[in-house]
C-alpha cells in the first residue's frame, strides 16, 4: 500500500519538502547539540529537564487520544466512527515517533541508550514508560495497517487483530498513566507530587488529542476526495467539549489543594507559574495566555449551536491546543523544578537550538503522520470510486 | 586491571562490607599484622555510614577548605558559570538548608550562617529507585554509588533527588576553562568524565577502600576536631553515635522519608 504515498498533487510533495527542509535544520542543531552537549539548552542543574520532556508528555497524550476514537467504535458499535478510526491509529504512531525522538535528543549519553535494556530496573517508572511506548506505536501500527488493508481489499479483518484492538484500548490508558507517573512518584516535587496527575494527563490528553484530530479532519475533507463525516467530528467535539470541561475542573482541584491547605511548598510552583515568585515570572505571560484559551475553548465548546458549526468549532479546537499546549508542553516540567530544593529561583528559557531541535521533531512527525493519511486516503478514495 | 570499572567498584564494595578489602591489603603489605591493623582503620568495615556536622564549629573557611580539597581528589573543575556548574559538597545558608525550618526568631547564631551539603546518602534513596539503567545504586555499606559509565544521562535521577545533590555535565568537564582550573585534571589518579553524565558525592568509596577518611573529612580535621565526623551508624560504639548520643541534631527534609544520614548539631 505504501505506493500510495508516491503518487501525490504539487502540493503534496511541496509540503512534504517543506518538512524535510525543518527536519535537516533540526537535524544540524542535533548535531551541534552533540558535540558540544546539553549545555547548548536553557537547561542547568535546577531545572534539569525543559522542552524536550514537555513536549514528551504532550505528545503521549496526543498518541493516547487515538483510543477516544477507536473505544466508541469497537466497545460500543457507534458505527460512524469506522470511517476515522484509522486516522486517530495513525495519528497515534507519528506522535509517539516524536515522544521517541523527544527522548532521545534529551539523553546526556545516547550510545549508551541500550543500558536500559541491558540492565533494567523494575522500579523505574522510566523503563516502564518505554515499554509501554512501544508496545502502543506496535500495536497501533499493526492494527492500522491491517485493518486498511482489508478494507482495500474489500474482507473483514482477521479476529487476531480484534483481539489486538481490545488490548489496545486499556494499552493507551496506560501510556499516559505511567507517563503521569514519572512525575507524580517525586519526593519533594510539590507541582508533581499529586494523585490526580495521570487524570489531569488523562483529561488534558482526550480533548487535545481529539481536537487535534478534528482539525485533521477538516484539512483532510478539504485537500482530498474524502470526507471523514459531519456526524463524526460533531461526535468528536463533543468529546472535546466534555474533555476540556474534566480537564479544567481539575486545574480547580489542583489550586483548591493548595490554597485552602496555604502549605508553602505547594503553592510556590503555582505562585511562580501564574504571578512569579521573588521577581521571577518569565512564565507568567504564558500560563494567563493558556487561561485565556482555556476560556475561549469552554465558552466555544459548551455553547451548542457555536460548537456545532464547523469553523466555529476549529477556532475552538485551536484554542483548546494552545491551552493545553501550554499548561502540559511548557508550564508543566519547570513548575515541578520551581523553586529548587533550595526554595531558590533558577529560571528556565528553551534556547534557540533547543526549539530548532524540537521544530525538527514536529516535521517529522507531520512528515510521518502526511505519509500515513496519504495512503489511508487514498485507499478510502479507491474504495468509494 | 582485568575487570570494568563497574565491577570494581562493585567488588570494592562488596569486600568493603565484608571488611574484606582492608584486611586483604593489609595482608598484602604487612602479611601477619592484619587483625591489629584492622582494628585502627575501621574504616573498611561500615555497615551504614553516616557523617555528622558540628554547626557550632563550622566556619566558612573551614567549608571552602573541604570544598576545595574534594573537587581537587575527583577533578571536579570550575565552569565559571552557575548555570552549568558541578558539585559534590557545598555551602548554603540555614535559611535555604532548612526552608521549611526557618522561621523569624531562628536561633540568632545560624542566621545566615552557611551549612555544609553533600548528598545525604539516604536510607531510602529515590534517587536509585527511579534510575532506568542501575547507574546509581546504593552499596551494603549504605553508599549510594554511581557509575558515570553507565549512565545515560536521563537525569531522572536529578528530578528524585529532593536535595538538589546531584550534578550533571552539561558540557565537557575536560575542556572546563583553563583559566579557572589551571591544573586540571586534578588528581590523575581519579577517572575524568564524559558530558552527558550525571555524578555526585560518593563518600569517597575509593579512599575509603583503602582506609582513609573522606577528603572533606580530611580537610576539616586538619582546621580543628570534630567538625566533621564520618563513621558507621550502625556501630553503637563509633563516633558517630556518641555524638548523635550527646547532641541535639537535624537533618534535612525528613519528612520526605528518604532517611538521610547527614546530621548537622545545632
Ligand atoms: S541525597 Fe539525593 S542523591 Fe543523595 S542519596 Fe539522597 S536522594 Fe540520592
Ligand atoms: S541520569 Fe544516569 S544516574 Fe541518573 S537516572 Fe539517568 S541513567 Fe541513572
Amino acid at each position: 500500500m505504501l505506493d500510495k504515498a508516491i503518487k501525490g498533487s504539487q502540493a503534496y510533495w511541496g509540503w512534504l519538502i517543506a518538512l524535510v527542509v525543518l527536519m535537516g535544520i533540526g537535524f544540524a542543531c542535533y548535531l551541534y547539540q552533540w558535540f558540544e552537549g546539553l549545555r547548548i539548552t536553557g537547561m542547568s542543574r535546577d531545572v534539569s529537564w525543559g522542552f524536550y520532556i514537555g513536549q514528551l508528555t504532550y505528545f503521549v497524550g496526543v498518541a493516547a487520544s487515538g483510543v477516544m476514537v477507536v473505544l466508541p467504535y469497537y466497545l460500543h458499535d457507534y458505527k460512524a466512527f469506522g470511517r476515522i478510526t484509522i486516522m486517530g491509529e495513525f495519528l497515534a504512531v507519528a506522535a509517539i515517533v516524536m515522544c521517541g525522538l523527544f527522548v532521545m535528543v534529551d539523553l546526556g549519553y545516547l550510545p549508551r541508550m541500550l543500558n536500559i535494556m541491558l540492565y533494567p530496573n523494575p522500579k523505574s517508572i522510566l523503563f516502564w514508560d518505554m515499554i509501554v511506548l512501544n508496545v502502543y506505536m506496535l500495536l497501533n501500527i499493526i492494527i492500522g495497517w491491517n485493518v486498511l488493508s482489508a478494507e482495500r481489499k474489500g474482507v473483514p479483518y482477521q479476529k487476531w487483530i480484534k483481539v489486538l484492538i481490545y488490548i489496545s484500548i486499556p494499552w493507551a490508558f496506560s501510556i499516559h498513566t505511567v507517563t503521569a507517573f514519572l512525575y507524580a512518584g517525586l519526593p519533594g516535587r510539590h507541582y508533581w507530587l499529586t494523585a490526580i496527575m495521570a487524570a489531569r494527563f488523562l483529561s488534558s490528553a482526550f480533548c487535545s488529542g481529539p481536537a487535534l484530530l478534528i482539525l485533521l479532519c477538516l484539512i483532510v475533507k478539504k485537500f482530498t476526495k474524502f470526507d471523514p463525516g459531519k456526524e463524526q467530528i460533531r461526535t468528536l467535539g463533543g468529546i472535546v467539549a466534555y474533555a476540556m470541561i474534566i480537564n479544567v475542573f481539575f486545574f480547580f482541584l489542583e489550586l483548591f489543594t493548595a490554597f485552602y491547605s496555604q502549605i508553602p511548598g505547594h503553592m510556590h510552583p503555582i505562585q511562580y507559574l501564574f504571578v512569579g515568585l521573588e521577581g521571577h515570572n518569565r512564565l507568567a505571560p504564558w500560563m494567563w495566555t493558556a487561561a485565556f484559551f482555556a476560556l475561549v475553548a469552554l465558552i466555544l465548546l459548551i455553547v451548542p449551536a457555536t460548537r456545532r458549526r464547523p469553523d466555529v468549532l476549529a477556532v475552538a479546537c485551536v484554542a483548546v491546543i494552545i491551552s493545553t499546549w501550554i499548561d502540559k508542553g511548557f508550564g508543566l516540567v519547570p513548575g515541578g523544578f520551581i523553586p529548587n530544593p533550595f526554595e531558590r529561583v533558577t529560571e528556565y528559557w528553551p534556547t534557540v537550538p533547543e526549539i530548532f531541535i524540537s521544530v525538527g521533531i514536529w516535521a517529522t512527525g507531520f512528515f510521518i503522520l502526511t505519509v500515513l493519511y496519504k495512503v489511508a486516503v487514498s485507499v478510502k478514495e479507491e474504495v468509494a470510486a | 586491571m582485568g575487570m570494568d570499572r563497574r565491577q570494581f567498584l562493585k567488588v570494592m564494595g562488596l569486600s568493603t562490607a565484608l571488611g574484606l578489602g582492608g584486611k586483604a591489603a593489609w595482608d598484602f603489605f604487612a602479611p601477619g599484622q592484619a587483625e591489629a591493623a584492622l582494628k585502627e582503620a575501621p574504616l573498611t568495615e561500615g555497615k551504614k555510614w553516616g557523617m555528622v556536622v558540628d554547626m557550632s564549629k563550622m566556619t566558612d573557611q573551614v567549608l571552602d577548605e573541604c570544598i576545595a580539597a574534594c573537587h581537587r581528589e575527583h577533578n571536579v573543575p570550575d565552569l565559571g558559570n552557575s548555570k552549568e556548574e558541578v558539585k559534590w559538597i557545598w555551602k548554603e545558608t540555614y535559611e535555604h538548608t532548612f526552608p521549611e525550618q526557618e522561621h523569624e526568631y531562628s536561633v540568632e547564631k545560624y542566621r545566615h550562617k552557611n551549612f555544609l551539603l553533600i548528598c545525604n546518602h539516604c536510607t531510602n534513596p529515590p534517587c536509585c529507585r527511579v534510575c532506568p539503567t542501575k547507574a546509581t545504586w546504593k552499596r551494603e555499606d549504605g553508599i549510594v554509588m554511581m557509575d558515570q559509565h553507565r549512565c545515560i544521562g536521563c537525569r531522572f535521577c536529578m528530578a528524585a533527588c529532593p536535595f538538589g545533590a546531584r550534578s550533571f555535565n552539561w558540557g565537557d568537564p575536560r575542556k572546563a576553562p583553563k583559566e579557572l582550573n589551571p591544573d586540571f585534571p586534578t588528581n590523575p589518579q581519579y577517572p575524568t568524565r564524559s558530558k552527558g553524565v550525571v555524578e555526585k558525592c560518593t563518600f569517597c568509596a575509593e579512599r575509603l577502600a583503602k582506609g582513609k577518611l573522606p577528603a572533606c573529612v580530611e580537610a576539616a580535621n586538619r582546621m580543628g576536631p570534630n567538625i566533621l565526623t564520618f563513621g558507621d551508624l550502625d556501630d553503637p560504639e563509633s563516633e558517630v553515635r556518641k555524638l548523635l548520643r550527646s547532641h541535639y541534631t537535624i537533618r534535612r527534609k525528613p519528612e520526605l522519608g528518604t532517611g538521610p544520614n547527614v546530621y548537622y548539631i545545632v
